[in-house]
């Protein structure tokens, strides 16, 4: 079967099975890790290992055109709209462990299993051929070839997915349109606001005087304690337990809470010799190294 | 060498894998990504088939899933964006408004 278009000749059977066999690999992992992934953001990423592998194995198969539409459509488009709404469900949404329907996940392993088994039958028992001989239909003709089938036998299919399109323009504009039920606040409200809730400065932002300034990562505080005002609430996970309220500057009570936390526990240095050199968070309050790699 | 059958084979495993990502996740937006997986699978399978037959037929299904599940996902996720407004919830086990 050496009717590849580029490569021709044992040497290259032997690196198109290796790649094979590499991006298979690749690909069944990233799939097993997307459906045991507990962070949503994480399923993504493994979504997008899936995607990419399987635009290298279309073009393996000779379909260019189709390789690319799925860089550029899937992995491009819409890989972004369920990062975008991610960011809108919050990124920390992870799925509880619990099991709400009792032994639901054993017997999904077992329905898996049984589809494994039936689709296996079914594939063995079809005679699926070897590739038919090579055709520059399936090489450097591949979009023309396309174009005319798409544009003459399947012309029909064609208009009918524009008409779906505009449908779900239509319809997502109609799901994802809110009324506005209150006025729009005017700036003199704003500013009204922010002078009423007691911190006219702007908030914190994110990585001030951290180990390092990414979006994620909580500004200090001067006592070495962290301000989750600096980070967006989107980011933040939902109430880690060893963090209490967020220490506001701007607030009146804030002046005699915050200098008294680190004392109580115990001091800046002590801590410091304690924790192995992470900075003068006191142990109410873990270094951000440490934050970050539990938290975020 | 490698055959159509390869790519189809591991077009049955990634199938499955969506197909119990979908029974096991409770997030939606999770079920979303393991429905789009199943579909990736179902387009390989077709890739496949058309290299087997020589013709581009099963390129053009492929590409027609692919228009479909682009639709699929704006007017799932914007379903998705509006449960959550309401409910402040993405887990499927929560929008039960319509259980008696």
């Amino acid at each position: 079967m050496t009717h590849h278009m580029l490569l021709a000749g044992p040497a290259a059977e032997t690196t198109r099975l290796l790649l094979y066999w590499l991006l298979a690999i690749v690909s069944v992992a990233a799939a097993i890790g997307m459906i045991l992934a507990r962070r949503a953001v994480h399923c993504a990423l493994m979504l997008a290992v899936v995607m990419l592998s399987l635009a290298v194995m279309y073009a393996m198969l000779g379909a260019p055109f189709l390789a690319f539409v799925q860089v550029i459509v899937y992995t491009g488009a819409v890989l972004m709209l369920f990062l975008f709404v991610l960011m809108i469900v919050g990124i920390t949404a992870a799925d509880s462990v619990i099991e709400t329907i009792r032994g639901q996940r054993l017997w999904a392993a077992i329905g898996g299993i049984a589809l494994l088994v039936l689709l296996s039958l079914v594939i063995g028992h079809a005679a699926i051929g070897p590739a038919a001989p090579a055709s520059p239909n399936f090489g450097n003709n591949n979009v023309n070839a396309l174009a005319r089938l798409i544009f003459t036998k399947y012309v029909f299919q064609f208009e009918l997915t524009s008409a779906l399109l505009i449908t779900a323009a239509i319809g997502a504009m109609v799901l994802a349109h809110r009324e506005r039920t209150v006025p729009k606040p005017t700036q003199r409200d704003l500013a009204q606001q922010r002078v009423a809730s007691g911190r006219p400065t702007p908030l914190p932002g994110p990585g001030t005087y951290a180990q390092h300034n990414a979006v994620d990562m909580p500004a200090l505080l001067p006592d070495g304690s962290q301000s989750r005002l600096s980070v967006s609430p989107v980011l933040l996970a939902p109430e880690p337990p060893d963090l209490e309220e967020p220490p506001g500057i701007g607030n009146g009570h804030s002046a005699d809470t915050t200098p008294s936390g680190p004392e109580e526990t115990s001091g800046p240095a002590g801590s410091s010799g304690q924790e192995g050199a992470s900075g003068p968070a006191g142990s109410a309050a873990p270094g951000p190294g440490q934050e970050a790699g539990e938290q975020w | 060498m490698v055959t159509p059958a390869h790519f189809i084979a591991l077009a049955v495993i990634l199938f499955v894998i969506g197909a119990v990502g979908v029974l096991v996740r409770r997030n939606a937006i999770v079920v979303f990504m393991c429905v789009e997986l199943m579909l990736n699978a179902c387009n390989l399978a077709f890739v496949a088939f058309a290299r087997m037959h020589g013709t581009l037929d099963g390129q053009v299904i492929a590409f027609y899933v692919m228009v479909v599940a682009a639709a699929e996902v704006v007017v799932g996720l914007a379903i998705l964006t509006s449960i959550f407004r309401a409910r402040r919830s993405a887990s499927v086990d929560d929008a039960n408004l319509m259980k008696y």
